[in-house]
C-alpha cells in the first residue's frame, strides 16, 4: 500500500513537471483572436510558425531579437506555433529549450484553417512563416519570411511614441 | 558560408517567383515523372479516368502525412468512379533530405500507397501548378481534350482528427462533378508546410 501511494506521489510529481515543461497556452482561434485586436499603447508582432517550418526557425533569432532590443518600447512578440498539440513534447518543447526562445508563445489549436485563415487575413493562403504587425494606429500583415531590418525598420515608423 | 545565404536568399525568393500557377476553371498541363516503382507516369496514360486528384505531398510533413490514409480512401473508392489519385512529391532533397526519392519509395511501401507517388526532381510540376504546400490538391477534370482544375485546397476541414471532420471538401468536389456539377467551394486555405523550393 505505502509503495502504490509512493509510486502515485511520484508519478503525479512527474506529471506536474511535464506540466510545466510544456507550460505553453493552447488556444482555439475562439480563445485566441483576442490577441488580434488589441488596441492599447502597444505595438504587437503575431508570427505564425511552427518548428516543422524551416524558413520559420531561421526567422526566429531575429523576431528574439526584436523582442530584446525593443523590451522597454511597448513593443510586444508573441510567437502563435502551430505544431501539432499532440507532439509538443517531441518538438516544441526541446526546439524552445535548445535555443532559449524568450518570446511569449501560444499555441493555436484550431483544424478548421479555411475559416480561421481568413480572420487573421483575408490576403493569406495559409503558408507559413506570417506575421501581423499592428497597433492602434497601423496594421499590416506580412505572407512572408520578415528579418530583422525590415521589422526594426517598421517599428522605427509605427511604434507609438510615449 | 556565400552558398548558404544564396540558397537562403533562394528559398524566400523562388515562391514570389512561382506564385500563380493555374487558378480554378483554367487548363492544367500534362507531365511525365517517375513513380516509386521506378516507371515514368503521365496522366495521359489514364485512357478511362475521368479526371484526376493530383496531390502534392511528401515524406516529411506532419500534416502531409496526416493525410495519407485519407488519401489512399479516397483513391480506393474514387478511382473506380474515373477519379485516381496522382500524389507527387517536389521537396528538394537538398534542403529536406527526408524527400529525396529513396525516402518515397520506403514510405509508399510503409502505407502501402495504392496511388502512384511521383518524384517532381526539377520542380516543374509544382512551378506550373502554383502549389505552394503539401498536402495541397489541384482537382482536375477531362474535358475533350483539356484537363481543367476545378478545386484547389484542402482535403477536409480536420487534419488531426478524421472522425471529427464537418466538411469533406475534397470528397464533396468529387462527388459534385460526379453529378455534373461545379465544386463549392472550389477553393479553399489551409495551414501546411511550404514547398521547399531551390531554383529559379
Amino acid at each position: 500500500m505505502r509503495f502504490n501511494i509512493s509510486v502515485i506521489i511520484i508519478s503525479l510529481s512527474l506529471l506536474s513537471a511535464s506540466d510545466h515543461l510544456a507550460g505553453f497556452q493552447i488556444l482555439n482561434f475562439k480563445e485566441f483572436e483576442h490577441h488580434l485586436h488589441q488596441y492599447n499603447d502597444t505595438t504587437y508582432i503575431i508570427n505564425f510558425w511552427a518548428t516543422w517550418c524551416l524558413p520559420c526557425r531561421k526567422e526566429l533569432p531575429d523576431l528574439e531579437r526584436i523582442n530584446t532590443e525593443y523590451r522597454d518600447q511597448k513593443v510586444k512578440v508573441l510567437l502563435v506555433n502551430l505544431d501539432f498539440p499532440d507532439q509538443l513534447s517531441k518538438s516544441l518543447v526541446p526546439f524552445v529549450q535548445q535555443n532559449n526562445i524568450q518570446s511569449e508563445i501560444i499555441v493555436l489549436d484550431d483544424p478548421d484553417s479555411n475559416f480561421w485563415i481568413n480572420r487573421v487575413d483575408s490576403s493569406w493562403n495559409g503558408n507559413i512563416p506570417a506575421t501581423l504587425v499592428y497597433n492602434q494606429h497601423y496594421r499590416e500583415f506580412f505572407p512572408e519570411l520578415l528579418n530583422y531590418g525590415l521589422l526594426d525598420s517598421i517599428l522605427k515608423l509605427n511604434t507609438i511614441k510615449q | 558560408m556565400k552558398k548558404q545565404v544564396l540558397n537562403f536568399l533562394l528559398i524566400i525568393i523562388s515562391p514570389l517567383l512561382f506564385a500563380g500557377g493555374i487558378h480554378v476553371g483554367e487548363k492544367a498541363e500534362d507531365f511525365r515523372l517517375k513513380n516509386v516503382d521506378g516507371n515514368m507516369v503521365s496522366l495521359s496514360d489514364y485512357k478511362d479516368a475521368k479526371g484526376f486528384v493530383v496531390v502534392f505531398t511528401c515524406n516529411h510533413c506532419p500534416y502531409a502525412k496526416a493525410y495519407q490514409d485519407r488519401l489512399i480512401d479516397i483513391d480506393l473508392k474514387y478511382k473506380q468512379l474515373g477519379y485516381p489519385v496522382i500524389a507527387i512529391n517536389s521537396n528538394d532533397e537538398r534542403i529536406v533530405p527526408e524527400d529525396s526519392y529513396s525516402e518515397m519509395v520506403k514510405r509508399s511501401k510503409e502505407k502501402s500507397f495504392t496511388f502512384p507517388y511521383l518524384h517532381d526532381k526539377d520542380q516543374t510540376v509544382v512551378s506550373s501548378y502554383g502549389a505552394e504546400r503539401t498536402p495541397h490538391i489541384y482537382l482536375l477534370n477531362k474535358e475533350g481534350n483539356n484537363l481543367v482544375v476545378k478545386y484547389i485546397g484542402a482535403i477536409d476541414d480536420n487534419y488531426k482528427d478524421p472522425d471529427a471532420v464537418s466538411q469533406k471538401y475534397l470528397v464533396n468536389a468529387i462527388e459534385a462533378l460526379l453529378n455534373g456539377k461545379n465544386p463549392d467551394p472550389s477553393y479553399t486555405k489551409a495551414i501546411g508546410c511550404t514547398i521547399k523550393m531551390s531554383k529559379m
